[in-house]
């Protein structure tokens, strides 16, 4: 039991330190991106230290970056950190986390380490393992990242002539593309985008996305009937 | 400067608050399907959502401009399996190019 346990961990460390490295890679362009859109450089740290959700994150830069609302920008990143909430919820019979260990755990409960705890809990040990592991390296990795994208757009002066708008929604398409499982889930997706497009001229920045959680409800209602 | 810091704050304090709620509360509150399948569409409706608004927007308005050249360029490279970081890069350097070349 010790023994293969031992050498699975090293794999799955090995994975783990992958994930975290691959994801730093977009950290940069996060980095990048919040610069340019108008937050400091100690800001964008903290979005990555604090908030620590890429897609809350990239929200938060976005909206503000497009002139939306403060309100509108925090129930944005809000309503899509709540994912966050229950992968925790069914994590908790796995990882049993006492005190402080609560705390260091739920700031690192992300998709990927839950993704890896998952993949992994065959073997519970192991399980625990690839959650810690994962959660580490990529909050390590993320947050180097950031700095590193976050202090060359100090130098930036004109976010636009790079391209860097574009860049924003790029990186959204790159964080839909994995969860278009499905021919339903598509289809929800492109609804909500039109639904989007629909309402840009007739709202306030902003108010597009959180409409869109209608869709979300909507279909999440007629799904369990 | 000051309502960054509270959007900033914010956020990160409600993110967390979320995630540790998860820990905390016992699971059979939430068990409900539908609440769990209207959690699974969020993120999805919610990113969709955000790539029109990024794309097609400009503050209230509706604009077609070198950002949709970037978007279609992700589109494609996903398509293909590019890597998160060459897509949005990618995305960028075309639409810097093509406003460099017709504006």
């Amino acid at each position: 039991m010790n023994i293969p346990s031992h050498a699975s961990r090293s794999i799955v460390t090995r994975n783990a330190v992958s994930v975290g490295l691959a994801t730093g890679l977009y950290g940069i362009s996060f980095g990048a991106l919040a610069v340019t859109s108008g937050f400091n450089f100690f800001q964008t740290q903290v979005l990555s230290l604090g908030l620590f959700s890429g897609a809350s994150q990239f929200a938060v830069v976005g909206i503000i970056g497009a002139g939306g609302g403060s309100i509108a920008a925090i129930a944005t990143s809000s309503l899509l950190g709540v994912r966050n909430g229950f992968y925790a919820l069914s994590l908790a019979n796995l990882l049993k986390l006492k005190s402080y260990k609560k705390v260091l755990g739920a700031q690192i409960t992300i998709d990927e380490s839950t993704a890896m705890a998952v993949a992994n809990n065959n073997d519970e040990d192991l399980g625990r393992w690839a959650f810690w592991a994962t959660g580490i390296s990529v909050f390590v990795f993320w947050n180097i990242a950031t700095a590193i994208g976050a202090f060359g757009a100090q130098f930036v002066t004109d976010p636009k002539s790079l391209g860097l708008d574009a860049a924003v929604a790029a990186a959204f398409l790159a964080l839909l593309w994995p969860r278009l499982s499905n021919l339903r889930i598509r289809t929800v997706a492109l609804i909500a985008g039109i639904l989007a497009f629909a309402l840009t001229p007739f709202v306030q920045p902003g108010i597009p996305v959180l409409a869109s959680v209608l869709i979300a409800i909507f279909y999440g209602i007629r799904e369990k009937k | 400067m000051e309502s960054k810091w509270t959007v900033v704050v914010a956020s990160s304090v409600i993110a967390f608050i979320l995630k540790i709620t998860g820990y905390i509360i016992p699971e059979k509150y939430l068990e409900k399907p539908t609440i769990k399948s209207i959690t699974n569409y969020v993120p999805i409706v919610m990113l969709s959502a955000l790539v029109i608004v990024q794309t097609f927007s400009q503050g209230q308005s509706i604009v077609f401009d070198a950002r949709l050249l970037g978007l279609i360029i992700a589109f494609v490279l996903l398509l293909l399996r590019a890597p998160f970081i060459i897509v949005v890069i990618s995305a960028a350097v075309v639409s810097a190019l093509f406003r460099y070349l017709f504006n």
